[in-house]
């Protein structure tokens, strides 16, 4: 053996892990790290207004802005606005996704109903639609349908598209794999189609939440009695920029609590697959 | 049922939910018998398969070789009903001509072919079938897994299992049914040398275990003598050869027997178009 050193050495070598303990921060620390930026950027936002650099009426400080948020909190307005725009945001998440991933499921399992309706979607997708605000005000006023509808139809197509994706890339080698085995077509459905497209459905269902938020944005800043947006413009009004400030701080909450929610749920569906998975493989 | 049952009575099997927990306790049923009659498969003007006509006895062990694009994994595939011959019978049993419903045939294929999102015993549960809903089909999984060795494992996502570990989880699905016939494509082509031997030590302990008929189409000459009791090669779409292997076992691999029938194999298989009938049984 002595002759022979280096295999010693390969025996005892570590396995190959020290390029990524130089990245990689101390285990509690790496949830603490994702705010070191965001905190930084507060304290230096907050000295530059104290100091003057940057105007009131151009950004007020943090503490003004909190200040803000505090009086909006008291009188009961806040949450009642916030409660209206997610209500909104929601139930055009559900009535939007519900038909994507209706027609996702359908054109991706028949080919009869994909000749028929895929095309036309992929036209009607092309058209922004936002572009369409002036044609809802006019049908629907200013009411809930009118958000309703620009909601539910921007967050149609990213979960359709993805749904039909999921479903076209299952392993044809798996279908065949059931079919010999002697699965029904709703065992096929159930155990194959559906848990093979879900990574896809839920890329869908991420981006299908940004858009959501965006849409509703923008509706309500146009055309609203309530809400986010409708509070903001308000303030625009009445030249409060620190509650104009506070509104949009409130977006980018929601925003990041519904990224925080479909990571949650690709975590808890595709537990099996290997980028999710924490422990050692083989 | 479409086929002849000669083991199990007859009511038994035709009943909508079968007895699960007679059928759990009794031994496994034999090997089913296969006939195939004047079949002929044919990819729109490529014909791949022509007029076979072949009898396989219930239980016997029979190995398909053959130069790639042959027809052997054709021929496979028509006996497990992954696709339909052109012309001619494929008769299970001494019945008649297989319809749809519940085949008496599994397929082990060349990649694992696992759901990667059901764990190792789901995999092997969804071997069960119709029956997988049944009290004892659990029991039985577990069973088929202890079997091949990862009883412990069977909590766990196949992504974790090395390519061998995997490849016998497929068995275990498909030995889980207690099919009465086993056909393989070339479930071992995928593994490395040391794994394959181990898992064709593992196939012969199981085969000589159930007693099913087992019908294995590979490209190791060796592999097909070290198992089967009867060697098949087809050539452009025809068995050219039908050698029945009468060794005892376990067979000794590099035993002179098995080098000099795999000689005499191999080049019949390397000889390029001439067919002159040397070795005609």
């Amino acid at each position: 053996m002595s002759d022979t050193p280096w295999i010693v050495a390969a025996e005892i070598a570590p396995p190959v892990q020290r390029a990524r303990r130089w990245l990689a921060p101390p285990t509690i620390g790496r949830g603490l790290l994702a705010w070191v930026v965001p905190a930084l950027l507060l304290v230096f936002w907050q000295i530059a207004s104290s100091v003057g650099w940057i105007s009131d009426t151009v950004l007020p400080s943090p503490l003004k802005v909190a200040q803000a948020g505090w009086t909006v909190a008291k009188s009961g307005a806040l949450f009642e606005n916030v409660e209206v725009s997610f209500l909104r945001a929601m139930a055009g998440l559900v009535v939007g996704g519900a038909i994507g991933f209706a027609f996702g499921l359908a054109n991706g399992v028949s080919k009869l109903s994909e000749h028929l309706t895929d095309s036309t979607l992929q036209m009607l997708r092309n058209i922004p639609h936002l572009s369409l605000i002036p044609l809802v005000i006019l049908w629907f006023g200013i009411g809930e349908e009118a958000k309703l509808f620009l909601v539910a139809l921007g967050v149609f197509f990213p979960i359709y598209l993805n749904t039909l994706h999921g479903i076209r890339t299952i392993d044809p080698q798996l279908l065949e794999m059931g079919k010999s085995y002697g699965m029904t077509n709703s065992m096929l459905f159930m155990r194959i189609i559906l848990p093979g497209a879900m990574p896809s459905i839920l890329v869908g269902l991420r981006f299908a939440l940004g858009i959501m938020w965006l849409t509703l944005i923008v509706a309500e800043t146009i055309a609203s009695q309530s809400g986010i947006g409708y509070m903001a413009m308000q303030a625009r009004e009445f030249l409060q920029v620190d509650l104009v400030v506070f509104s949009i701080l409130i977006y980018a909450l929601l925003g990041k609590l519904a990224d925080s929610v479909a990571r949650f749920l690709e975590t808890q569906c595709l537990k099996w697959h290997p980028s999710f998975q924490s422990g050692p493989r083989a | 049922m479409s086929f002849a049952d000669t083991s199990a009575p007859a009511e038994a099997r035709a009943a909508p939910l079968p007895d699960f927990e007679a059928q759990f306790r009794a031994p496994p049923a034999s090997g089913v018998s296969l006939t195939l009659r004047g079949v002929v498969k044919a990819f729109g003007p490529r014909t791949i398969l022509r007029d076979i006509d072949l009898h396989i006895p219930g239980g016997q062990f029979v190995a398909i070789v053959g130069r790639s694009g042959c027809g052997k994994s054709t021929l496979l595939r028509l006996v497990g009903g992954l696709d339909q011959s052109t012309q001619g019978q494929i008769v299970f049993g001494e019945g008649e001509p297989r319809t749809a419903g519940e085949s008496p045939v599994r397929v082990m294929f060349q990649e694992p072919r696992l759901l990667p999102w059901a764990n190792i015993l789901a995999n092997v549960e969804i071997g069960l079938g119709a029956q997988r809903k049944t009290k004892l089909a659990r029991e039985r999984a577990r069973e088929t897994l202890h079997a091949i060795g990862l009883e412990e494992r069977g909590a766990e996502w196949p992504s974790v299992l090395s390519g061998g570990q995997k490849q016998r989880v497929a068995l275990a699905r498909a030995l889980v049914s207690r099919p009465r016939l086993l056909a393989f494509d070339e479930p071992l082509g995928a593994l490395d040398a040391l794994t394959r031997i181990e898992m064709q030590q593992f196939l012969e302990k199981i085969w000589l275990r159930d007693r099913f008929t087992a019908l294995l189409v590979t490209h190791d000459v060796m592999e097909a003598l070290t198992l089967a009791d009867r060697v098949l090669m087809i050539e452009n779409g025809s068995i050219t050869l039908d050698l029945a292997i009468d060794l005892p076992r376990p067979r000794r691999r590099g035993s002179v027997d098995l080098a000099l029938l795999e000689e005499r194999i191999l080049k019949r298989l390397l000889r390029d178009e001439t067919n002159s009938p040397e070795y005609a049984i």
